[in-house]
């Protein structure tokens, strides 16, 4: 696969396109000059239904007097990945934009733009994004830049939204502290008497320099700063992080740690999922449901503090498996929650399902076509519910999941109830998988022995956490430390499909609406 | 319509009645590390396990001091786990909110064999470090006043001024019927100008610090701040950078500091109520 891949992009690129090596056997990276970079990605697309699952950069200047922009791929039926990279002299800083063709990576080139100073030439829509318009004009992934860097006040340029013009026409800013308790962000409708003309949104209140500070601190340290990226998918980043480094540092995770993480995995998508269908449910005004769902949400962390120690399974994932075993005890309270969620669960939906004022307020409201969809590269829950038929677990299988086959619930609705229905479905095959899992647990260690991983190493994991498609990247320095790790939050592509969604709708939906994305601020912003 | 009312009357009562009783925790809990400083041999390993350097080591010649900062604390138990010798040990004490951030902080003095390992404990600081005020005591007093005091009623805005929403989690936790805050009469509220508490979460990022001033400056007297959250508290594993301020009290005056990674919800409710005492006393 390699040697054809290599053969058809040197035909149509050039004999310059070079095979770079990579530590696993799943990922094949080739280099390519900056200039061939929209080729490369039509030719990918057209050729092999490639998508782009990640754009992102790093600074090598220091030691090869060039930045480096990663482009990932994915392909249909094949679970490796294939990376081109794109080597970007120091003195000329700037590539040519995919947005205008590929809108899904408007946003990653802008972070690009801003983090690293590199110009994404052609990009239709070049304003900041991750840096406020009131920063100074700094680049703070460079590695000239340090991370405690005093930054002089901020005085520059307030944000300039899109003017709302016309008779009756009339603007609502929103944020950045909302009305409920959910993260900072702002948005800005643009609404005709009732329905949204246009939402502009403003994000990055919440940057916090992760992917900087984890350049500065010690591997097994950085574990713990990934939990943190979004605390509502600790274990889902904790796990993309630590199977980029095992990647890495080629760590064989034993047997039962892999199955022990696929359980927690499970057990994220469920507490969170029934949340979201409660929260749904409130937000038309079935409160009810809500508490049913706040409850039985209440069982599922239960069983995760007696699990990891945490409600929230933070401080339980570690590089090369996970920190502490179960006892028969431990497995036992597994098993009976888990009956007792899903008689509860099937309850709940029952509740749900059957108000008729529910499903009169969910369905049709806040559609996602399939074609926008695909566009701007939406995944998890809400891709799925708009034909994406995309799921990591099973299209580049990590863990033990190859070994606990499920079905991918796909919907071309694109609806609010749509949405839900994903998550119904999911959380029911959840059931399933955590009881084969858990009936399946292999004996032996639950972590391989700690080892000091080798510098100068990349790989690259993707897990699907419950929002869908989470994706690290790593490149090992000296001292068991950090190069560079990039990270991708599933809300990273899904904001845009947020914005597409509410157009039209009346402004009184748009929380339900928001709240059928459930986007991470954090996860976004970094 | 039937289906709901049948669904509800079988289901009963789901609230957890603390502070009025013990709080349902399980005993894997990873609560409150303790520190038996005479029994302990080497502080060093903790300290370099420890992700946010809660866990301070300074040493000067043959003498060592120990520094301990819950406020810091995220409560991953790499302390105890890296302490093979004893001296630390995970326990399930979480009603650890304070009113002032001194009291999160313990250390202790040590002479040292020329390996770096304790020779003697020479003191230990502790002041701070046991909560004196449990929530039940809290409770009774709490339930009286707010009803009194509040009008039976007690207004929190939340602020998530950079969290990574886990905080978010637990304290809408607090609302759902299994922890129930309404029974006391506290309510979270949509405005600030509704509110007589700020419950605030970090780290404090830059892009965030002048909506959290705006937010505290249209919140009407009397009024409390609350940090949750160890990055509340003091920056957390994010610390202070060029993108975050880190501790909420660097930009606006905080009454109760509640510990927690993310607090659990009776650490959060416990922690409220140190705050409504506080309140009161004003």
């Amino acid at each position: 696969m390699m040697h054809s891949l290599l053969r058809d992009l040197r035909e149509k690129l050039g004999e310059h396109v070079a095979p770079v090596a990579t530590e696993s056997s799943a990922e094949a990276c080739f280099q390519i000059a900056p200039a061939d970079i929209p080729g490369a990605v039509d030719h990918l697309r057209d050729r092999y239904q490639a998508r782009v699952v990640t754009v992102f950069a790093e600074d090598c200047t220091v030691a090869e007097g060039v930045f480096y922009n990663y482009y990932v791929f994915e392909q249909p039926g094949d679970p490796g990945f294939l990376i081109l990279r794109a080597a970007i002299p120091a003195g000329e800083p700037r590539f040519p934009s995919l947005a205008a063709q590929l809108p899904a990576v408007n946003w990653q080139e802008r972070e690009i733009q801003d983090w690293f100073g590199l110009e994404a030439t052609g990009h239709p829509n070049p304003r900041r994004v991750a840096l406020h318009d009131n920063w100074p004009d700094v680049h703070p992934l460079r590695k000239d830049f340090a991370l405690g860097q005093e930054m002089p006040p901020f005085a520059g340029e307030q944000h300039i939204y899109r003017p709302t013009l016309g008779e009756g026409v009339f603007q609502i800013p929103v944020g950045p502290v909302h009305a409920g308790i959910i993260e900072p962000g702002h948005f800005n409708f643009a609404v005709a008497g009732e329905p949204i003309l246009y939402l502009q949104l403003r994000m990055f209140y919440t940057h916090k320099g992760t992917e900087k500070l984890f350049e500065s601190m010690p591997i097994p340290r950085a574990v713990f700063l990934a939990e943190s990226i979004s605390g509502d998918s600790a274990f889902s980043h904790g796990t993309a992080f630590c199977q980029a480094i095992e990647r890495a540092a080629h760590i064989e995770l034993p047997a039962r740690a892999e199955v022990m993480r696929v359980v927690l995995l499970e057990l994220e998508r469920l507490y969170n999922h029934i949340a979201d269908i409660g929260a749904i449910a409130t937000d038309v005004g079935f409160a009810i449901a809500n508490a049913h769902a706040g409850r039985v949400r209440e069982m599922v962390l239960g069983l995760n503090e007696v699990l990891t120690g945490s409600r929230l399974l933070r401080g339980m994932v570690c590089i090369g498996g996970v920190r502490e075993d179960w006892s028969g005890a431990q497995l036992a309270r597994l098993g009976g929650t888990i009956d007792q969620v899903e008689r509860e669960f099937r309850d709940l939906t029952a509740l749900v399902k059957t108000s008729d004022s529910t499903r009169d307020r969910l369905e049709k409201t806040g559609t996602l076509t399939p074609e926008k969809a695909e566009a701007l590269g939406v995944v998890g829950v809400g891709g799925r519910a708009s034909g994406v038929d995309r799921d990591v677990r099973r299209d580049h299988p990590y863990a033990a999941y190859a070994r606990f086959p499920f079905c991918v619930p796909v919907y071309r609705e694109g609806d609010v109830w749509h949405r839900m229905q994903v998550r119904m479905d999911e959380v029911r095959e959840s059931f399933d998988i955590v009881r084969r899992a858990a009936s399946a647990l292999p004996g032996g260690p639950h972590c391989a022995a700690q080892q000091p991983i080798p510098a100068d190493r990349c790989a690259l994991s993707a897990v699907e956490g419950w929002r869908g498609e989470i994706v690290h990247w790593v490149r090992t320095g000296r001292g068991n430390r950090l190069e560079r790790c990039k990270v991708k939050d599933p809300s990273l592509n899904n904001w845009p499909a947020l914005v597409e969604a509410v157009e039209g709708n009346i402004i009184a939906d748009f929380p339900v609406i928001n709240k059928s994305f459930n986007l991470s601020y954090s996860g976004t912003d970094r | 319509m039937f289906k709901i009312l049948q669904k509800t009357f079988s289901t009963g009562i789901a609230t957890n009645p603390y502070p009025q009783t013990a709080a349902l925790v399980s005993e894997h809990f990873r609560g409150r590390p303790a520190f038996d400083f005479a029994a302990w041999q080497d502080a060093r390993p903790a300290a370099e396990a420890c992700p946010t350097g809660a866990i301070a080591v300074r040493d000067r010649g043959l003498t060592r001091e120990v520094a301990v900062d819950y406020g810091l604390c995220v409560f991953c138990g790499e302390c105890a786990r890296v302490s093979y010798t004893g001296g630390v040990r995970m326990t399930r004490e979480f009603e650890l909110a304070a009113r002032s951030r001194e009291d999160l902080r313990i250390t202790a003095q040590y002479e040292l064999y020329a390996d770096g390992t304790h020779k003697r404990l020479v003191s230990t600081d502790e002041a701070g470090a046991v909560t004196a005020v449990t929530a039940e005591m809290l409770g009774r007093e709490v339930e009286r006043t707010v009803r009194q005091v509040l009008g039976r009623s007690l207004a929190i805005r939340e602020v998530d001024a950079g969290s990574c929403n886990g905080c978010e989690l637990e304290i809408v936790a607090l609302n759902n019927p299994v922890h129930d805050i309404e029974r006391f009469g506290i309510h979270f509220v949509a405005s600030p100008r509704h509110a007589d508490m700020l419950l605030v979460t970090g780290p404090v990022t830059r892009n965030m610090e002048m909506a959290l001033r705006k937010t505290f400056d249209a919140t009407p007297h009397p009024r409390v701040v609350a940090a949750a959250g160890a990055c509340g508290i003091s920056g957390g594993i994010f610390g202070a950078s060029y993108a975050s301020i880190g501790a909420v009290d660097r930009v606006i005056p905080v009454d109760v500091y509640i510990p927690g990674c993310p607090p659990r919800p009776e650490a959060l409710l416990h922690g409220i109520l140190l705050a409504v005492y506080r309140l009161v006393e004003t």
